[in-house]
């Protein structure tokens, strides 16, 4: 039997355990453990489930506020009221290694888990967005992953019939071999039916249901905390089944209508370990299991294997003494077998049986609670200054900057995305009151009431390497802006980290950065962190990814009339842009796929000016007079303007836009295409043009009129000087052509 | 005694077959231009229960017209073996 | 008041679009029907709704051809009564029978989830009474599995008994290969039975009930419902 594998050192190590860890272990135990507890150990202290490398600088993020009912890290998903006794769950989460495995199962399972984390809180999914980054689209492997990666996406989102509203994709080599995957879900429920995972309640009764389990994922969660190898690692991926899911979803909803549970907890990284040593743990109680009541779907399998199984699909639930029946009868209208497994204890102890022998014993909260926690060294990289200190002025200033907007227009992480989408089921719940790509965020409405939610994820991997504390705040800044140009009030933020290997000084610096310009950003916009992820080892034998952030950002529209979007409405309107004009291209699309020079200073960033540019345009908009938003960002202000133009063009007439800049001495190809942040453009009706100008005034920022709307043509003219010249028409079939053609 | 069904499901030859084209057009790319043509289907293996192999393929049949074949699109064959005898444990 | 049924499959994700969208828009007087019911209440209209009644596994809506409900609903269309299936309720609408034809994987074998027009080709049926001839419609489709096949033989059947309700076109109305969103028969979106009481159809007239989901074309499928049983009642 493998419970006789004796504990050598050797085995210590494979467990990914080091001998600090294994001395801890030896002194909470009092013994040495079995081969079984060793596994249990070894995923409960992996840097997946308990952040050990990254949990002292977490806890240093914003985590509260007025509007927060359950803070990040106390359960599956923080909480947040939005008034009217409602309030809403969501969560953003990695699952990157496995789709570099297998793109379509690792894509499909990382919707399944983040689905149940909302659900378990006893929230209603609503709508689902993807943060996706691959290497660059000539590369044939990079084409396979993101077609099975959208298509893992698209099979388990649709059949489970959530709608994928958003989110948003960029393609850069860094990402090649290691692709992210960052999923998220919100959820909407009412004030009264918060659900936790907790056990408590001696004598309860522990339930597992869903489906069966079997030998897929064993190790998935230390398999999430090591770089990726080759081939070796391929039976760890899981297979995903949406419509388990929505049996699940739809039986653990309606049993929490029902007083009859306590709590409750999805089996996601460490499968049936996890859940139940921290329900326990948050319950202060113990809990007894026996594995061989549970549901298996192999023969033969060792305790070991049913404790570290990932297979999909399983809950845990803690049941009402007494009310046992209740529950397998709502288990049973949706066609789902509900096992009594176990049940709450005295004291603080998870023991395992498997027929009849005990194999773990160990206290639940050492597992949950008392991982290691490592304050990692941290050394500034050599590249920093070097990059950040780069000359820029001898780079040359193309001769066709039209070509240059056509460039950028068709590069994939900017161009249409209506490929990836259209494969998506947006609409259903007929809540998608912005169609996906039409607006700087996803807007839903939430049926029974005024309020509608605007949606967003940013992070742009090549700032935060460049600097990292800046890059971070910068994610934050953007994905406010965006939900601000939506016409939504900044609620919270949930956040995936994506670095590569933390116990590389360097590597471990850009984190700490990153978290600090984190910090720095949603202090100042108000809104807290309310949980996330951290996926550390995203690297390849090239090297880490570009740290990678990313920033899941969630705002309140009070009333349906605020609902902004990008395109341009009316010939006439005037062109405001609210923020500075700029012409510094340090770090931007522009240098990189033009000049391909990855470097250079990023350009000035006044996080006070950002807050001020968004309260003024949120300002405007609910003063009813904006009737376009749109923020600058990859590509600059061109490409903002030319998709203005291309997304307010209807089937029957190109929209277009005359624009005049002068601003004596500046590189013109800076203007247009370099991305400093705290910059919208917006369009407004012409006698509109004087109160803007004193709202700005008032708000204390800068304001530049560009120009109007105009039919058909796109021309922008420096100090008199045409420099652009395009009909729409072009703009749009450029724009939209690039990502379907490539993947036809 | 227990019979292991073999059931193929294809589309009918006059059917279009869009995943079987795309995979044809996949090996032309890759330099195999004499595959001619290449067909998807499903595979599914049954084991029953039964009194004898005839027993076994009437009921084989009618689960493959009641069940798993759509006939307004697809066709299907199956061969039955006995299972072989269980390992015990 | 007009009395709909919503029938509801495990798998069923659309089923409270359906029912939002009756509730609010055409008749107060809407219910589920869960899909082990081997009794359903007195109706006039029932809707099978969109989602993967099963996780459409072995084929769509083969599975849920089997539940009790669906007895129930031959019998009712049998009487001549006024059923409606929408995407997985138009499959599970083929696969049982009701309607002739089956649905293929989209040609381009990817999922397809956008505005499409549509034309009104048979206007004289209750679904479609209020449309006049050859309308367009903007109404979104969703679906992996919509691609209508059905023999020549069958196909000259339908076209003999005017059973081709909707077809795929450009805005213009020009029905062409490029507006085929998935390689249906002869453009084929929707298609009724021979009597016109049962109709299926890939796009989801639900979604486009509701002005402040961009458009209302949705609403005229329903509103020819009402019409024409408020004219039978």
């Amino acid at each position: 039997m493998m419970e006789d594998k004796k504990i050598t050192k050797e085995l210590v190590y494979e467990h990914g355990i080091t001998d600090g860890e294994y001395e801890k272990i030896l002194s909470i135990l009092g013994r040495e453990p079995s081969f079984t507890e060793l596994g249990v150990f070894s995923v409960m202290w992996s840097e997946h489930c308990s952040y050990k490398n990254s949990k002292y600088w977490l806890k240093k993020f914003p985590t509260t506020g007025p509007s927060i009912m359950v803070k990040a890290g106390d359960e599956n998903a923080g909480i947040i009221d939005i008034g009217d006794g409602l309030a809403v769950s969501f969560k953003i989460e990695s699952h990157n290694h496995p789709s570099a495995v297998e793109p379509f199962q690792g894509a499909a399972t990382g919707i399944g888990g983040i689905i149940r984390d909302i659900f378990t809180m006893g929230a209603r999914p609503i709508a689902l967005m993807d943060s996706l980054r691959f290497g660059k689209l000539s590369k044939p492997n990079v084409k396979r992953l993101l077609d099975g990666v959208v298509g893992g996406i698209s099979h388990y989102g649709n059949c489970i019939g959530l709608p994928t509203v958003g989110g948003e994709i960029y393609f850069d080599e860094t990402y090649e071999g290691n692709p992210l995957v960052n999923v998220f879900c919100l959820g909407i429920l009412k004030h009264e039916d918060i659900a936790l995972g907790c056990a408590r309640g001696i004598g309860n009764s522990v339930y597992y249901v869903g489906a069966a389990t079997g030998r897929d994922g064993i190790h998935g969660a230390t398999f999430a905390s090591e770089e990726l190898t080759d081939e070796d690692r391929r039976p760890s991926v899981q297979v995903g089944d949406p419509f388990m899911e929505k049996l699940l979803l739809e039986a653990c909803l309606e049993l929490l209508q029902t007083d009859a549970v306590v709590g409750i907890q999805d089996m996601g990284a460490a499968g049936l370990t996890c859940s139940t040593c921290e329900t326990a743990s948050r319950g202060n109680a113990g809990i007894e299991i026996h594995l061989d009541k549970i549901p298996q779907r192999e023969k033969k399998m060792s305790p070991y294997e049913i404790l570290l199984s990932e297979s999909q699909e399983r809950m845990l639930v803690i049941v009402k003494k007494g009310r046992e029946k209740e529950v397998e009868n709502i288990f049973k209208k949706w066609d789902l077998h509900a096992v009594n497994v176990g049940k709450v204890t005295d004291g603080n102890m998870m023991r395992v049986f498997f027929h009849g022998d005990m194999v773990v014993e160990i206290p639940a909260k050492s597992l949950a609670d008392d991982a290691p926690v490592y304050r990692r060294e941290y050394v500034e990289p050599e590249y920093f200054n070097r990059l950040k200190n780069m000359d820029l002025s001898g780079v040359k200033i193309p001769a066709d900057l039209s070509d240059c907007l056509k460039i950028l227009l068709s590069d994939p992480t900017i161009a249409d995305k209506s490929w990836v989408y259209e494969q998506y089921d947006y609409m259903v719940r007929t809540n998608t009151v912005v169609l996906p790509g039409k607006a700087d965020a996803s807007v839903i409405r939430l049926k029974k009431t005024d309020k509608l939610l605007a949606l967003k994820t940013d992070c742009n991997g090549r700032y935060c390497y460049l600097d990292p504390y800046q890059g971070a705040m910068a994610a934050v800044a953007e994905s406010a802006r965006n939900v601000v140009c939506c016409g939504a009030k900044p609620l919270a933020v949930t956040d995936c980290l994506n670095f590569g290997n933390p116990m590389k000084k360097e590597i471990f610096w850009q984190f700490k950065n990153c978290v600090e310009g984190i910090i720095k950003a949603c202090n100042k916009f108000e809104t807290p962190v309310t949980g996330g992820n951290v996926s550390f080892y995203n690297e390849t034998s090239n090297g880490a990814i570009d740290p990678t952030p990313v920033i899941g950002m969630v705002g309140l529209i009070d009333k349906e009339e605020y609902v902004t979007t990008s395109g341009y409405k009316n010939i006439g309107d005037t062109i405001v842009l609210l923020g500075p004009l700029d012409s510094s291209i340090g770090g931007s699309e522009y240098l990189s796929l033009i000049h391909n020079i990855k470097g250079g200073a990023l350009p000035e960033f006044d996080i006070d000016l950002e807050k001020r540019v968004q309260d003024c345009c949120l300002f405007l908009i609910k003063s009813g007079i904006i009737q376009s938003a749109h923020d600058i960002s990859e590509g600059g202000l061109a490409v903002s303007l030319s998709e203005s133009c291309i997304l307010g063009s209807g089937e029957k007439q190109f929209l277009g836009a005359s624009i005049e800049i002068s601003l004596l001495d500046e590189r013109i190809d800076g203007i247009l295409f370099g991305e400093r942040q705290s910059r919208i453009i917006i369009s407004i009706k012409p006698q509109d043009l004087e109160s803007v100008i004193a709202q700005a005034d008032t708000f204390g920022i800068p304001c530049t009129v560009l120009g109007k709307v105009v039919p058909d043509l796109l021309e922008i003219r420096y100090d008199g000087e045409t420099i652009i010249r395009e009909p729409v028409s072009g703009l749009s079939s450029v724009w939209n052509r690039e990502l379907a053609s490539s993947m036809a | 005694m227990n019979f292991v069904v073999d059931i193929v499901v294809t589309l009918k030859p006059s059917v279009l077959d869009p995943q079987g084209t795309t995979v044809k057009e996949a090996f032309h790319s890759m330099g195999y231009s004499k595959v001619d043509d290449v067909r998807m289907g499903k595979y599914m293996e049954v084991t029953i229960s039964a009194g004898s192999k005839e027993e076994a393929q009437g009921k084989a049949d009618e689960m493959c017209r009641k069940v798993l074949v759509n006939p307004v699109i697809e066709t299907y064959s199956f061969d039955i073996k006995e299972q072989e005898k269980q390992e015990v444990n | 008041m007009l009395r709909f049924g919503v029938v509801v499959f495990p798998g069923s994700n659309c089923d409270h679009d359906c029912y939002y969208a009756i509730k609010h828009f055409v008749s107060d007087k809407v219910e589920f029907i869960w899909h082990k019911s081997d009794k359903i209440n007195e109706l006039d209209c029932i809707v099978l709704p969109g989602g993967f009644s099963y996780g459409d596994y072995l084929r769509t809506g083969a599975i849920a051809r089997f539940s009790p409900v669906i007895e129930q609903v031959k019998r009712f269309a049998r009487q001549g009564k006024l059923v409606i299936g929408i995407c997985n309720g138009f499959q599970i609408l083929l696969e049982s029978g009701l309607l002739p034809g089956a649905m293929l994987r989209n040609r381009s074998l990817r999922f397809v989830c956008k505005y499409v027009s549509l034309k009104a080709v048979n206007t004289s049926i209750p679904f479609t009474c209020e449309i006049s001839k050859n309308d367009i419609l903007k109404i979104p489709v969703a679906h992996g599995e919509g691609n209508y096949y059905i023999d020549p033989q069958g196909f000259e059947e339908l076209k003999k008994n005017n059973q081709i309700v909707f077809r795929y076109c450009d805005a213009q109305g020009n029905i062409d290969d490029a507006s085929n969103p998935n390689g249906s028969v002869y453009n084929i979106a929707g298609i009724c039975s021979k009597e016109g009481n049962v109709l299926g159809m890939m796009p989801h007239p639900e979604r486009c009930c509701d002005a402040r989901l961009g458009s209302l074309d949705g609403l005229a499928v329903f509103q020819s419902i009402l019409k024409s049983l408020t004219l039978s009642h």
